[in-house]
C-alpha cells in the first residue's frame, strides 16, 4: 500500500501544485471552477489514452516519440501560460475591478480560462499516464484489484489534492493588490521551467544538442528527484545538472514573458482624462 | 478591440517563432562521436544483466527489452533518464557521454526487484 501511495503522490504532486496556483491566478474570473474541473477530466482521460496507447508512442519517430510527444505538450502549456500572463497583463485589473460589464467579462474570461484549463489537463496527464500505467501493472501482475493497493492510490490522489488546496489557500493570504503580480510571476517561473524540460526532453531525443554541457552540478546539495527538488522543480524550474541549452531557453521564456507583458500592458489613463 | 486582437496574433507568431527557433538551433552540430550501443532486458522485473558496461566520453544507446507483460519506467537520477518501457516491448535511451563512474538505475514501478549499475570505463 505504502508503494502505491508514494508513487501516486510523487506523481500528482506536480500537477496538485499547478492545479493550485492556476485557481489563485483566476480568483476574480467567473466560472473558473467549471474550467478547472473540465481540465481535470480531460487530463484523466488523456492519461488513460496515452497509457493505452504507450507501446505506439514510444515506437513513433524512430524510438523518440516519448521525448518527442513530452515535449510538445510541454511546449503546448509554455505558450498557453504565458498567453494567460500576457492576456492578464492587459485585462486583469479590467476583471478584478469590474470594468467590463458582466457578459463580456464572462467572454473574455472564457479564454483565459480554456489557455489554463489545457495547462491543468496536460499537467494530469503526463503525470497520470505514468499512474494509470503502474496501477494497472499492479492489478495484472496480482489478478485483480487488492484492496490495499487501491488504498494507497486513492490516499495518494487525496494527498496531491490536499496540496492543490493548501497552494491555493496559501496564496489566497497574500493582500488582494499583490494576488496578481505574485501569480504571474509564479506562472512565468512554471513556464520557464517547464520550457526547459521541453528541450531537455529533445535533447534526450539527440534533437537539440548545442550548448549540451552540464553547467554545474547541484544533486549532491538538492537532488531534483528528492521531494523538495521536485516542488521545487514543478515551482521554479530547479535542476540539479541543467544543459547550458536548458539554462539558455528558461531565461529566455522569462525575458520573452516580461517583454510580451510590457507591450500588452494597456497605457495609464492621464490624469487630467480620468473621472 | 481589432487591435488587441492584433496585438494577440502578433504575440503568438512570435511565441511560435521563438518556439521554433529554440527547437532547430542545435540541429546542424549533430554528435560526431561514435554512439555504443549497449543491450539490457527486464524479466520478472529484474535486469537482465543487472550490471552493464559501457566506454566513457561517447553517446551510449541504451536498448532496454521488457520481457514482462506490464509496463516498467527506466529510471536513473545519476544519468537523467526517465522512460516507460511498455509491455513486451522495448525502448531506446539516449545517453550522453559520461565520466568513468558507476551509474545507478532502477524500476520506477517496481523498485524492490528492479535496480541496475552502468559501469562506464
Amino acid at each position: 500500500m505504502l508503494a502505491a501511495l508514494v508513487i501516486v503522490f510523487r506523481e500528482v504532486i506536480e500537477a496538485g501544485l499547478i492545479v493550485g496556483i492556476v485557481m489563485a491566478a483566476t480568483k476574480a474570473v467567473t466560472h473558473r471552477g467549471q474550467w478547472i474541473t473540465g481540465g481535470i477530466i480531460a487530463g484523466f482521460i488523456g492519461a488513460c489514452l496515452v497509457a493505452l496507447f504507450v507501446g505506439a508512442i514510444t515506437a513513433a519517430f524512430a524510438g523518440m516519440g516519448q521525448e518527442l510527444f513530452n515535449a510538445t505538450v510541454l511546449g503546448i502549456a509554455v505558450v498557453m501560460l504565458t498567453w494567460h500572463n500576457v492576456w492578464m497583463a492587459r485585462h486583469g485589473r479590467e476583471i478584478a475591478t469590474e470594468m467590463l460589464t458582466l457578459g463580456k467579462a464572462v467572454v473574455a474570461g472564457s479564454r483565459t480560462l480554456l489557455a489554463l484549463a489545457v495547462v491543468v489537463g496536460i499537467a494530469i496527464l503526463r503525470e497520470g499516464s505514468e499512474v494509470v500505467l503502474f496501477l494497472y501493472g499492479i492489478m495484472t501482475s496480482e489478478g485483480g484489484w487488492s484492496l490495499s493497493i487501491l488504498l494507497g492510490g486513492l490516499l495518494g490522489l487525496a494527498l496531491g489534492a490536499l496540496v492543490s488546496v493548501l497552494t491555493y489557500l496559501g496564496l489566497l493570504r497574500i493582500p488582494g493588490r499583490y494576488l496578481f503580480a505574485v501569480t504571474s510571476l509564479m506562472i512565468a517561473l512554471l513556464a520557464a521551467g517547464m520550457a526547459a524540460q521541453a528541450v531537455g526532453f529533445l535533447e534526450q531525443a539527440n534533437m537539440v544538442t548545442a550548448l549540451g554541457t552540464v553547467l554545474w552540478n547541484s544533486s549532491g546539495i538538492l537532488s531534483d528527484s528528492s521531494l523538495l527538488g521536485k516542488v521545487l522543480r514543478t515551482l521554479i524550474g530547479y535542476n540539479d545538472q541543467p544543459t547550458g541549452m536548458e539554462a539558455a531557453v528558461y531565461l529566455a521564456t522569462l525575458a520573452v514573458t516580461y517583454i510580451l507583458m510590457k507591450i500588452a500592458a494597456p497605457v495609464p489613463i492621464p490624469a487630467h482624462l480620468r473621472r | 478591440m481589432s487591435t488587441t486582437a492584433n496585438k494577440m496574433k502578433r504575440t503568438g507568431a512570435a511565441l511560435v517563432a521563438a518556439a521554433l527557433w529554440l527547437c532547430f538551433a542545435g540541429l546542424p552540430q549533430a554528435s560526431a562521436q561514435q554512439t555504443v550501443t549497449v543491450q539490457i532486458s527486464i524479466q520478472n522485473h529484474r535486469f537482465q544483466p543487472s550490471v552493464i558496461a559501457a566506454p566513457a566520453n561517447q553517446p551510449i544507446a541504451l536498448r532496454v527489452k521488457n520481457l514482462d507483460p506490464t509496463a516498467m519506467e527506466f529510471e536513473s537520477v545519476s544519468l537523467r533518464v526517465e522512460k516507460v518501457v511498455p509491455g513486451n516491448g522495448e525502448a531506446t535511451i539516449n545517453i550522453r557521454p559520461l565520466a568513468p563512474g558507476s551509474y545507478k538505475f532502477f524500476d520506477d514501478f517496481h523498485q524492490d526487484t528492479g535496480n541496475g549499475v552502468l559501469v562506464v570505463k
